[in-house]
C-alpha cells in the first residue's frame, strides 16, 4: 500500500488547542491535529503519554476541558444528542475487546444497529452476517465471546464496529491484549479496512503495520503531539530527540 | 480374596478391596485417621439416640386422625390436628362457604407462577397474562360483583395473605430496589443522595418498626375520612423495606461490571437507558442472583410479622387455632406443619435460582440460541 493519500479537502476530524487534565495531571497539552478523509493516521509513544486519551476525546469517552474537537462537522460539547450522533458514526476497537459476554456473537453486533440505528432486525442479521464473513468468522456467529481466541475475539469487535457503518474508526492498541500468533489476524483485518478507504485513527505499537498502512505517523510524550511525519520520514530520519529514543527502544 | 487354583492367569489385578466398595468408601471418607474415627463413633452414637424416638414419636405412636382427647392419651404426635384445623389455619377468618374463591386464587397463581418459570415464556403475552389473572384473583378474593359476595379485606388471613404480601412484595420491591441502585450510582448528586439517604435510612430501621408506622403513625397523616387499606399498608412497608436491601446487592453487582463494557456500549451510540437495560443490567442481575434469592427468601419468612399489626398470616391462624381450648397444647405439630409449608415454598425459590443461574451462564446447553 503506497502513501501518497488523496489531499484531504474536508478534515472529517479537528482538534484545535485541546487541553485535559486528571486532576492535577496535564494528559493533553495543547493538541492540534486534522485529520481528512480516508486519512490513515498512527499514533505512538511511550505508555502515559495521552495518546489513548486522545482518541477516547474524539468519540467523547474523555471530555476534554480546553480546546475544540469537531468531528464530521458536530462540535463536541456537552449536548448529549451530538454526543450520541457521534458515537453513531465513530466505531472504537478497544484493547481488551470489550463484547459483550452474555450475548452471541451475532447479537454483539445487531445490538448497535437495532437500537441506535433502529434497523429492522432481519437486515441487521444480514449486515452482520456480511461483516463476519469479511473478518474470515462467520462460523462462529452463534457462538459467545467466551468461548472464542482472542483474536477471534477482536476481530467479532472490529464487526461490531463496522455494522454501525462508521465515517470513522478509532482503534485503541488493538493488538496489544493478544498472544503474538494472533496479532497477525487482527493486523490483516485492518490492513483490509484500510485498502477500502475508512478514515483509522490507530494507537498502537506495531511499526510495521504504521509503515505499510499510515499516512501519518504522530509520536506523543507527555501529552504532547512531539513528532508528525510521513513513515518513511518519520522512521528513517525521526528529527526530535525523544523519537529517536522512543524508536531506539522499540525496534531495537 | 484367594486366588483359586483354576483362574486365569492373566487376571487383571485390581485394587485391593480396602480401597473400592463399600469398605472402601468408609476407610477414606469415615475411618481415615484416629480423630475422624471417632467423630463418627459419637455421631452414630448421637443418630441412634436421636433418630428411633423421633421415629417412633412422628410415625409409630402417633395419630393421623381423631379426636383431641384420643390424643391426649398417647405418647406420639398428634397430627389429628392438622386436618380438624386445616381449613383455618389456610384460610383463616374467610366466610368458610367461601373458601373455594382463595383456593381458586392460590391455585391461580401457583399456575402462573409455574407457567412463568421459563424464560422461553417471557413475552409481552405473558405480561398480559398476569395481568388478566390479577384482575381474576383481585375479583375472586373481594368479590362483590359478578353475583359473587362481596368479602371484607380484614377477613383476608393465612395462605393466601402470606402469599398476597410475599409475591406481590417481591415482585415490586425488585424493580424497586434496582432503581435505587441505579439512582445510588447516579452521575447527579441531587438524584445519588436521595438514595442514599432512603437506603440507608431504611436498613437502619427493624421491619417491626416500619409496619408499626404504616399501621399506628401513618394513618394520622392522613386526613380525616380517609383510610387506606390496612393490608396495603403492610404490603407497601414491605415493599419498602425488602427494596433497599435488593438495591445494596444490586450495587454490589453493578460494581462488579468492567468499565469496558460501559465503554463499548457507549462507543456503539447507546443511550443510558440502553446501556443499563441491554448490557450492563443484565450481566449484573446475573451475579447477584444468589444474595437476592437469600432477601427474597428472608422476605418470605419476614411477612410472618405481619402477626404485630394483627394481620392474621399463616403462622397467626396457626396460632389461634391452637389457642383452641379443644386442640391446646399441640403446638408442636402445629408448627412443624407451617414450617414444611414455609420450607416447601422457599425450597422451591432457592432450586429456581439455581436454575436460573445455570440457564444464564452463556455458552451451556440450555441457554437460548
Amino acid at each position: 500500500m503506497s502513501s501518497d493519500a488523496t489531499a484531504p479537502d474536508r478534515p472529517v476530524i479537528q482538534m484545535e488547542h485541546v487541553h485535559k487534565w486528571f486532576g492535577e495531571l496535564h494528559v493533553l497539552n495543547d493538541i492540534n491535529l486534522e485529520v481528512g478523509q480516508s486519512e490513515r493516521i498512527v499514533i505512538c509513544g511511550p505508555s502515559g503519554s495521552g495518546k489513548s486519551t486522545l482518541i477516547r476525546c474524539i468519540n467523547r469517552l474523555e471530555e476534554h476541558q480546553r480546546g475544540r474537537i469537531v468531528v464530521d462537522g458536530i462540535e463536541l460539547t456537552n449536548d448529549v444528542k451530538n454526543i450520541e450522533k457521534i458515537r453513531a458514526e465513530v466505531g472504537m476497537v478497544f484493547q481488551h475487546f470489550n463484547l459483550f459476554p452474555h450475548l452471541t456473537i451475532l447479537d454483539n453486533l445487531t445490538l448497535g444497529p437495532i437500537w441506535v440505528r433502529k434497523t429492522p432486525r432481519r437486515e441487521a442479521e444480514e449486515t452482520a452476517m456480511y461483516f463476519l464473513e469479511k473478518v474470515h468468522i462467520a462460523d462462529q456467529a452463534r457462538k459467545y465471546p467466551g468461548q472464542l481466541s482472542g483474536g477471534q475475539q477482536q476481530r467479532v469487535a472490529i464487526a461490531r464496529s463496522l455494522c454501525m457503518k462508521p465515517r470513522i474508526m478509532l482503534f485503541d492498541e488493538p493488538t496489544s491484549a493478544l498472544d503474538p500468533e494472533m496479532v497477525k489476524e487482527v493486523l490483516d483485518a485492518m490492513i483490509e479496512l484500510a485498502e477500502e478507504g475508512m478514515t483509522m485513527l490507530v494507537v498502537t505499537h506495531e511499526m510495521g503495520f504504521a509503515k505499510s498502512v499510515a499516512h501519518r505517523v504522530i509520536f506523543m510524550d507527555e501529552g504532547q503531539i512531539v513528532e508528525e511525519n510521513e513513515p518513511h520520514a518519520f522512521f528513517d530520519n525521526p528529527r526530535h530527540e525523544r523519537t529517536q529514543l522512543f524508536l531506539s527502544q522499540i525496534l531495537h | 480374596m484367594t486366588v483359586s487354583g483354576n483362574a486365569p492367569k492373566a487376571e487383571v489385578l485390581r485394587p485391593p478391596v480396602t480401597r473400592v466398595g463399600v469398605v472402601g468408601w468408609m476407610r477414606e471418607n469415615l475411618f481415615n485417621g484416629w480423630l475422624n474415627s471417632v467423630l463418627t463413633l459419637v455421631v452414630l452414637y448421637g443418630l441412634w439416640q436421636v433418630v428411633p424416638p423421633l421415629v417412633r414419636w412422628a410415625l409409630v405412636d402417633s395419630l393421623w386422625n381423631s379426636t383431641p382427647e384420643a390424643c391426649r392419651s398417647i405418647d406420639g404426635a398428634c397430627w389429628s390436628f392438622v386436618p380438624a384445623n386445616l381449613r383455618f389455619i389456610v384460610f383463616g377468618f374467610y366466610p368458610a362457604d367461601q373458601q373455594w374463591r382463595p383456593l381458586v386464587s392460590m391455585v391461580l397463581l401457583v399456575a402462573l407462577l409455574w407457567w412463568s418459570r421459563d424464560r422461553s415464556h417471557w413475552n409481552r403475552r405473558l405480561g398480559w397474562v398476569w395481568a388478566a389473572g390479577l384482575v381474576v384473583m383481585g375479583v375472586l378474593m373481594r368479590g362483590g360483583i359478578l353475583g359473587l359476595q362481596g368479602v371484607e379485606t380484614s377477613l383476608w388471613s393465612g395462605l393466601p395473605l402470606t402469599l398476597l404480601l410475599s409475591v406481590f412484595g417481591m415482585v415490586a420491591a425488585y424493580p424497586f430496589g434496582v432503581v435505587l441502585a441505579l439512582g445510588r450510582q447516579s452521575r447527579l448528586p441531587a438524584v445519588k443522595s436521595l438514595c442514599v439517604v432512603y437506603i440507608e435510612m431504611i436498613r437502619g430501621v427493624p421491619l417491626i418498626s416500619m409496619l408499626f408506622m404504616a399501621s399506628v403513625m401513618f394513618p394520622l397523616f392522613l386526613p380525616e375520612g380517609v383510610t387506606i387499606n390496612k393490608i396495603l399498608r403492610a404490603l407497601v412497608a414491605i415493599i419498602l423495606f425488602t427494596a433497599a436491601y435488593i438495591a445494596e446487592v444490586v450495587r454490589g453487582g453493578l460494581q462488579a461490571m468492567p468499565k469496558g463494557q460501559y465503554e463499548a456500549a457507549e462507543a456503539l451510540g447507546l443511550n443510558y437507558v440502553q446501556t443499563m437495560r441491554l448490557v450492563i443490567l443484565p450481566q449484573a442481575l446475573k451475579i447477584v442472583i444468589p444474595p437476592t434469592v437469600g432477601i427474597l427468601i428472608s422476605a418470605f419468612k419476614d411477612t410472618s410479622l405481619v402477626v404485630i399489626i394483627a394481620l392474621y398470616d399463616l403462622l397467626n391462624t396457626t396460632k389461634s387455632a391452637l389457642s383452641n381450648p379443644k386442640w391446646m397444647g399441640f403446638s408442636t405439630e402445629a408448627y412443624i406443619f407451617v414450617a414444611a409449608i414455609y420450607f416447601v415454598c422457599c425450597y422451591a425459590m432457592s432450586n429456581y435460582s439455581r436454575r436460573l443461574e445455570r440457564e444464564l451462564t452463556p455458552g451451556r446447553a440450555g441457554s437460548d440460541p
